[in-house]
């Protein structure tokens, strides 16, 4: 299947934190028609395993799970109070098109008041979360047939091409990385490796990356590597703090990282002209699944990698398709340099 | 013919037609029309008028509704290929994480806002400027932007039409294709009086081109056909929710530019009634229509306002109840049934 397709069909599913089933159920199928071992485990990730020569193991985390609502009161005449898993911007959600996955699937809107009852010092405010309203177009006796509270919401959203080969929808944070390591498997088709390679999509990173931490103790690897999206520049956002997008990955450093898993990326991106941008975590622990990944068990040696993205934790998260093939390619030049050397030798601190 | 009924309803909402640009509403209009009318044009504003049954005894009844609709145009273009905006009638509070279509090319976009994870909490609690806002399509450059939209190009939230819930649409522009719709029911139905139909241009911007159009139509009453407030949901009080979803068409007695004659609302609560169609008043006196232009034209016209009650109205959401255009289209026909026939010089 082309990465694109995989990754837009991947996005347009549902797959809350906790709740990864319709987008696991998609991300299994794909890897194993593509040649994986693949299975689901307690925490609901998706386990994707290349043998290579079995002579050690090396496990890259790519989050499935994205943020998402859920109801918390069904109010009079239809209407859903909500709240949220995962990090929202609450000025990014009036207006939106919804699916509540009750019963059935049930659309609803997100509304907003209308003009005339808006005085006009309000309309410098934002709309809080717990003042919005979602429509369901039911009356209150049938929304009880159909929705609990607890249901989950997604946005209701079709992912869409961009120009210059940019694709934009919802939880491309993470499933862009997910494509990725698609990507990668596609590129190490015809090669063996020493390395047994586990693509691994984890599910509640947006809460916390327990699926992360699960994965990493049952798999036990050698070197593990978190991909995750990274802040994309756009004029309102510091320079020292983004990333641009169309330069290639993002090779993480830092305390979270394994500084011998830092270099082998970087001289896998020069030996091989693989564009990459290095990025500093000026926080000890990253907010991503290497957090968990690094001190799973008796300690992995982590890496972190970036794929840039603009807008993230919006229903139009940008990503460009080129950072996704050249990150892709990253991953399998690590790989297979890693062939014929020690592994020891390779990480010893 | 509730099949036809939405499929028109997703024809008219599908499309695009902001203050100016117009041109694909008439378009579909014109296309509908085919055979149903002695003559249609289209004038200096831009707004299409259609007649049937002229020449024909009975009272000459003006019909009226807006095609344009609320939106957005692109204001500039930056280094990053980046594209600011201007809104007519749009709340920007509307705008962050939505995708919308440029231009005739119809050229998609998104506007994006600065990742959660970068605010700070009271800014959360702040409006995004306007000003702040832009619509990225992709494009790295200037000069890459400028390949496939324009200043100047109008811009579309990106939804279509669907149906939901008990009845329930959802589309963008409900305001006021609801009322091209009706006018599109009645002129293609085999009524029997003379009409004049104004498919308006420019409603949202001012009335301006119902202030053109009221100088060339001459009819004896008008009907001017609304999509409405609704404002009914729970977190509003009763005594604000302006319409209420269900509870049929509203009738207007008095808003921003108008105060309808008595007699003619008595003359259409009549029509209703006798009919058992449900009917709703407006309750508020916000908001100016067409109806502005009509009732002082030629030295004074009747005209009564008539409306199919919308939430959300000017976002890319707005919900109507489909019984209530149905009960639309219902007394329009029940009102001309009962008055059309009447000499010219009783009115």
């Amino acid at each position: 299947m082309d990465t694109k397709k995989f990754l837009m069909s991947i996005c347009d599913a549902s797959g809350v934190a906790g709740y990864e089933e319709e987008a696991a159920g998609l991300i299994k199928s794909a890897f194993a028609e593509a040649g994986c071992e693949t299975s689901i485990d307690k925490l609901g990730n998706v386990i994707a395993l290349k043998k290579g020569r079995g002579k050690f193991k090396v496990a890259f985390f790519a989050h499935m799970d994205e943020i998402g609502l859920v109801v918390i009161n069904l109010d009079k005449n239809g209407f859903i109070r909500f709240s949220q898993i995962g990090g929202y911007d609450q000025r990014t959600l009036l207006g939106q098109e919804v699916i509540i996955h009750g019963r059935e699937k049930v659309y609803g809107v997100i509304g907003i008041k209308p003009p005339h009852l808006t005085p006009s010092g309000d309309a410098m405010k934002s709309v809080k979360m717990s003042d919005m309203l979602i429509d369901t177009g039911y009356g209150e006796e049938k929304l009880k047939e159909l929705v609990n509270v607890g249901d989950i919401i997604t946005i209701k959203r079709k992912t869409i091409e961009l120009k210059g080969d940019v694709v934009s929808g919802k939880a491309i944070d993470d499933r862009g990385c997910v494509a990725v390591m698609f990507e990668c498997l596609k590129n190490l088709k015809d090669f063996n490796h020493d390395a047994d390679i586990y693509f691994v999509s984890t599910t509640r990173e947006e809460v916390g990356s327990q699926g992360a931490i699960v994965a990493a103790y049952g798999i036990e690897p050698d070197i593990g590597v978190a991909l995750d999206v990274d802040f994309a520049k756009t004029p309102e956002l510091k320079p020292t703090r983004t990333c641009e997008m169309g330069k290639g990955t993002v090779i993480q450093m830092g305390p979270n990282i394994h500084p011998k898993v830092f270099e082998l990326f970087k001289n896998a991106a020069k030996d091989n002209g693989i564009p990459y941008q290095v990025d500093v975590m000026t926080t000890g622990q990253s907010g991503t699944d290497a957090r968990v990944v690094q001190i799973s068990r008796e300690g992995v040696a982590s890496g972190l990698l970036g794929l840039p993205l603009k807008y993230m934790h919006t229903s139009v998260e940008c990503v460009a398709m080129k950072d996704v093939t050249n990150m892709g390619k990253l991953m399998s030049a690590m790989i297979m340099g890693l062939n014929g050397k020690d592994l020891e030798e390779q990480l010893c601190l | 013919m509730s099949v036809d009924r939405t499929a028109l309803i997703k024809k008219l909402t599908d499309a695009n037609g902001l203050p100016g640009d117009e041109g694909e509403i008439r378009n579909i209009i014109r296309t509908e029309l085919e055979g149903h009318t002695d003559s249609i044009i289209t004038d200096r504003l831009g707004n299409l008028i259609v007649t049937k049954n002229s020449g024909r005894p009975g009272l000459h009844i003006g019909l009226s509704a807006h095609m344009d609709e609320v939106g957005m145009a692109v204001l500039r273009i930056n280094e990053a290929g980046l594209l600011t905006i201007g809104t007519f009638g749009v709340d920007p509070r509307l705008l962050p994480s939505k995708i919308v279509s440029i231009g005739k090319d119809k050229v998609k976009g998104v506007i994006g806002t600065k990742p959660v994870h970068m605010t700070k909490p009271d800014e959360r609690e702040r409006a995004i400027d306007l000003d702040a806002l832009y619509i990225d399509i992709g494009a790295s450059t200037k000069e890459e932007a400028e390949k496939s939209v324009s200043l100047g190009d109008f811009v579309y939230f990106d939804s279509e039409f669907v149906e939901f819930g008990e009845r329930k649409i959802k589309a963008k522009a409900l305001d006021d294709r609801l009322g091209c719709a009706v006018m599109i029911e009645i002129l293609k139905s085999d009524v029997k009086t003379p009409i004049t139909a104004i498919f308006c241009s420019q409603e949202e911007v001012g009335l301006r081109g119902s202030a053109v159009a009221a100088n060339r139509a001459h009819v004896d009453v008008y009907i001017n056909l609304e999509g409405t407030v609704s404002a009914d949901m729970p977190s509003t009080d009763a005594h604000e929710r302006v319409t209420v979803l269900g509870k049929g068409p509203a009738l207007s007695l008095i808003d921003r530019t108008s105060v309808y004659l008595k007699e003619y609302i008595n003359k259409i609560v009549a029509a209703a009634e006798e009919n058992g169609i449900p009917y709703q008043y407006r309750a508020t006196g916000a908001g100016g229509t067409d109806a502005a232009n009509y009732h002082v034209a030629h030295g004074g016209t009747p005209v009564i306002g008539l409306a199919t009650p919308c939430r959300y109205l000017h976002s890319p959401v707005s919900v109507c109840d489909l019984r209530d255009y149905e009960n639309t289209v219902k007394l329009v026909r029940a009102f001309i049934q009962k008055y059309g026939n009447s000499a010219r010089a009783e009115s």
